[in-house]
């Protein structure tokens, strides 16, 4: 087994029990991003770097310090600030930018131990579902390279996926690491708005925007949020919450937990086959002792409209600042999709449609919000699919935006209320991977791995 | 024809900090780009976290301007595009501020309605430079700067980017430029009662905006005329009346005066046009994400009013009824909190020494004693010593004079002939007879008397 396919908790063990190097594990992780280079899922590789810091952690691990990610090579989306590093957001207009500062994540991963093996392609800004978005080339599906990945977070997906990196970090502003995830068979979290710091990633939509992460298994997800949950005085959108000891939750089961399965995510448009794949992991969690019950969340139907006037708004501002004065290359370097949000979200915030668009919006994330709120006084989870199709071809629906867009629809509610969501593999669908998610109430993160751990454990 | 003004003023807050990171605000004449950090530079990333204090004493102005004070406020994003604007937007508040409806009485008795105060962020500095003239400048720094087109270029300074602003806007309630002076005075006064800011405005830490028209019915006219670049107390009458005048003279005619931003030009005398809005700016406004809503308890509110300090009109009241002065004495005692502290701690020293307040007012009105050298206790032993002169008999100085007049009639004649050292002799006599006891300037007055 090469030592690239460990997951976290294997590779930290072999580690520290000095079977192998850090040297050898980055190195491994190397060869890899090299040999599937063709995937694109890297923007920028820090092979000198990575190569330095692993030298250190074994001398680190040899002094037997201990530290939870120490030596472990761990990419991260090209939307983290990285000080001294290219950070280009996939977009031409920060070409060349390199940031004079870290993301607070960016910090806690290397207090942590972590090394950054590189910068993963996403689609510019985080402006997409497909990873096509990307001012430097799609990323590819390893699965069957002529499918897209999933996105905005694709190349942090395909990194776990293909064995480049033992996780990697993604942004979720409408399901752009859960929809990834499910479309390249990893576990992919999106946290509470709140609990993972913001500051020094670049923004999106900033009411939407969670930091989250790809993992190969649900064990390694508690471990991650473990590292990077927690107040940071420097997002102010974030309360002053305890972080659970996710690592607890892992083994507790489902016996008698309460999943709710909204029926509104089940109709017309689903594909068949996801539908079946979800009614049978459900079945599974029955078997081992939960309580599936039918409920409803009766706004999701307005849930694409509101995301898609809330988010293009948020866009619209946050994308301002790129105006070539100081940095990056001047506003004709934005490319089709976010000249389309900065447009779009210009015109719903302008005088005369601010009420009709926006405050409206606002309204129905309200009633969105409350949606959920009932249905948790009710049952512990929400299960529903991640996309209504498996992966689609590249190319297939880059000229219908409005195609695309819909990919979100089960995926943008939790960015809406702000709950929590994770996306864990349940097999393969004509041999492409899908996922189901699995929602929880605000900061129930360690119930979400509970839940997974199960889904995982069914052996799907 | 009647003036129609109403005033925006912006009052720089002297926090420690920026309004949202955790640069230092002190940027008043500082190395350009040296308070500076990825928040109030907009870098991508960056996000603010708002100054707690500088909230607390936005409030605590309102109050001071009898505002009140809604249970709810929350930040915006006004969106515009200026190179002296980092992000793209500046953070302020557009349809809930932290206070509103508050109100302010001018010596007249005129009440100025004020419709809102609100926080904000100011913006960094632009620095116009020509060019063409010479191809190199220094800086202050000394650094040369090389301007190899020799074309005009501009330069940013971030210093001043995301230093608190506190905007107080009131209700076109005036129509005469000395009520507005009268008003900014009082703004000034209480912002610096506060202590919340210098409020100087020529260090720019007061700004001033007025809009103004003409209306000949009394209603609110159509068009209104916003005036820019007042940076001084000598300008503002000059500049509303120079405004008043250009625009009854347009109206005289039977037009009617663009709408539009004039700047005051101190050299030319006049006001310059700067910006026609032929079209209302749209600044699409909506709530900044990255913080959350304000949500006052009663109690915080409270709580912030107790830690007020006593504003200009109370501290009048109490010096009248306490210390038993006149109105003019308390109002120029209580003009600067500086003095009227300075007068309440001799006061306080004085008591002990059987001086009243009354004689201190007095005292320091009469010698304005330099604050920072005279202590209050150097001050109380000064009008000690000055007391015990007036406290000897002018009959007992009168006869002692004479005396010593008549006992020195070569002095005397001297003195008469222009010869002060004389006057010197005699004035030291006489002090010598009274034992010191008696001001030198009572006894040179005694005996210019007795040789009338």
């Amino acid at each position: 087994m090469s030592l690239n396919t460990l997951s976290l908790k294997q590779a930290k063990e072999g580690l520290s029990k000095k079977k192998f190097s850090s040297i050898e594990l980055v190195n491994s992780c190397l060869s890899e991003i090299k040999e599937r280079k063709n995937l694109n899922a890297f923007i920028t590789v820090c092979v000198k770097e990575a190569l330095e810091e692993a030298k250190e952690a074994d001398r680190r691990i040899k002094d037997e310090e201990n530290f939870p990610l120490l030596g472990i090579p761990i990419s991260l989306k090209d939307i983290y600030l990285t000080k001294g590093i290219r950070t280009t957001a996939a977009s031409r207009v920060l070409d060349n930018y390199i940031p004079q500062y870290s993301a607070t994540v960016v910090k806690k991963l290397k207090e942590a131990g972590g090394i950054i093996i590189g910068k993963t392609n996403c689609d510019a800004w985080a402006h997409g579902s497909s990873g096509e978005n990307s001012d430097f080339g799609p990323t590819k599906n390893p699965w069957d390279e002529e499918y897209v990945p999933g996105g905005s977070s694709s190349g942090s997906a395909v990194s776990v996926a293909a064995n480049m990196s033992l996780a990697s970090t993604g942004t979720d502003t409408g399901g752009s690491i859960r929809l990834p995830a499910s479309f390249c068979n990893v576990v992919g979290l999106k946290p509470t708005y709140g609990r993972v710091s913001r500051y020094g990633i670049i923004a999106m939509a900033s009411s939407l925007d969670s930091i989250g992460h790809f993992t190969k298994n649900v064990e390694d997800s508690a471990l991650m949020l473990s590292v990077t949950a927690g107040k940071d005085p420097n997002d102010a959108t974030m309360p002053d919450k305890k972080v659970d000891d996710y690592e607890n939750y892992l083994n507790k089961g489902v016996k008698d937990l309460k999943i709710g399965i909204p029926k509104e995510y089940f109709s017309e448009g689903l594909d068949k086959r996801i539908k079946e794949k979800i009614e049978r992991s459900i079945n599974l969690l029955e078997a081992r002792g939960a309580i599936a019950e039918y409920i409803s969340l009766p706004h999701t139907e307005y849930a694409i409209a509101c995301y898609y006037i809330i988010q293009p708004a948020e866009v619209s501002s946050n994308l301002a600042r790129y105006d070539g004065i100081r940095y990056g290359n001047d506003r004709s370097s934005f490319a089709d999709e976010a000249k389309r949000r900065i447009m779009f979200g210009t015109y719903v915030l302008s005088s005369g449609y601010y009420e009709a668009y926006y405050k409206r919006a606002m309204q129905v994330r309200t009633l969105i919000k409350k949606d959920f709120d009932d249905a948790f006084k009710k049952v512990d989870v929400v299960i529903t699919p991640v996309s209504p199709t498996p992966p689609w071809k590249l190319g297939e629906k880059t000229s219908d935006p409005l195609a695309m867009y819909l990919s979100d629809i089960y995926t943008v509610t939790a960015n809406l209320a702000g709950i929590p969501g994770i996306s864990i593999p349940m097999g393969l669908i004509d041999n492409l991977p899908a996922g189901i998610q699995i929602l929880g109430p605000h900061f129930s993160e360690g119930r979400l791995f509970q839940v997974g751990k199960a889904v995982e454990e069914s052996g799907l | 024809m009647k003036p129609v003004i109403g005033l925006e003023v912006h009052i720089e807050l002297k926090t420690r900090s920026k309004m949202f990171c955790g640069c230092s605000a002190d940027y008043f004449g500082k190395k350009p780009n040296t308070h500076t950090c990825p928040v109030c530079l907009g870098l991508p990333g960056a996000l603010p976290v708002p100054n707690k204090k500088a909230i607390e004493w936005c409030v605590m102005l309102g109050m001071a301007l009898n505002c009140k004070i809604p249970h709810f406020s929350k930040f915006d994003r006004k969106n515009y595009f200026y190179p002296d604007l980092p992000k793209g937007y500046q953070i302020s508040q557009y349809d809930e501020p932290f206070c509103v409806n508050g109100s302010i009485k001018l010596s007249t008795g005129k009440k100025i309605r004020i419709r809102r105060v609100h926080m904000e962020e100011d913006t960094a500095k632009l620095v116009h430079e020509l060019g063409n003239q010479k191809s190199t400048r220094s800086t202050s720094s000394g650094q040369e700067i090389k301007n190899q087109k020799d074309e005009g270029y501009s330069l940013i300074d971030f210093n001043r980017s995301g230093v608190p602003l506190a905007e107080i806007v009131t209700e076109p309630d005036f129509d005469d430029a000395k009520d507005v002076k009268e008003y900014l005075q009082k703004i000034q006064q209480i912002a610096r009662y506060l202590e919340i800011s210098n409020a100087d405005m020529e260090k720019g830490d007061m700004r001033l905006e007025p809009n103004i028209s003409l209306s000949k019915d009394g209603k609110l006219p159509s068009y209104k005329i916003e005036v820019k670049n007042i940076n001084s107390f000598r300008f503002v009458e000059k500049a509303i009346e120079f405004e008043i005048r250009r625009q009854t003279e347009i109206l005289q005619k039977g037009q009617t005066p663009i709408q539009e931003t004039r700047g005051w030009d101190e050299a030319k005398q006049k006001t310059i046009s700067q910006r026609t809005k032929e079209e209302a700016s749209d600044y699409r406004y909506f709530p900044e994400p990255d913080i959350p809503p304000i949500r006052w308890a009663k109690s915080q509110i409270s709580n912030l009013k107790s830690q007020m300090r006593e504003l200009p009109k109370e501290k009048f009241k109490r010096f009248k009824k306490d210390y038993e002065l006149s109105d003019y004495d308390t109002e120029i005692l209580t003009r600067e909190t500086t003095i009227a502290d300075y007068f309440e701690d001799a006061v306080r020293i004085g008591k002990n020494k059987n001086i009243d307040a009354k004689k201190i007012a007095k005292f320091i009105m009469n010698r304005k004693p330099s604050i920072e050298e005279v202590l209050p206790a150097k001050l109380v032993r000064n009008i000690e010593s000055a007391t015990t002169y007036v406290n000897i008999n002018e009959e007992e100085i009168k006869i002692t004079v004479k005396k010593v007049l008549k006992n020195n009639s070569q002095a005397v004649e001297d003195f008469k002939k222009g010869k002060t050292q004389a006057l010197q002799y005699l004035v030291g006599s006489v002090m010598r007879a009274l034992k010191g006891k008696v001001d030198p300037r009572v006894v040179i007055e005694a005996i210019e008397n007795e040789l009338k």
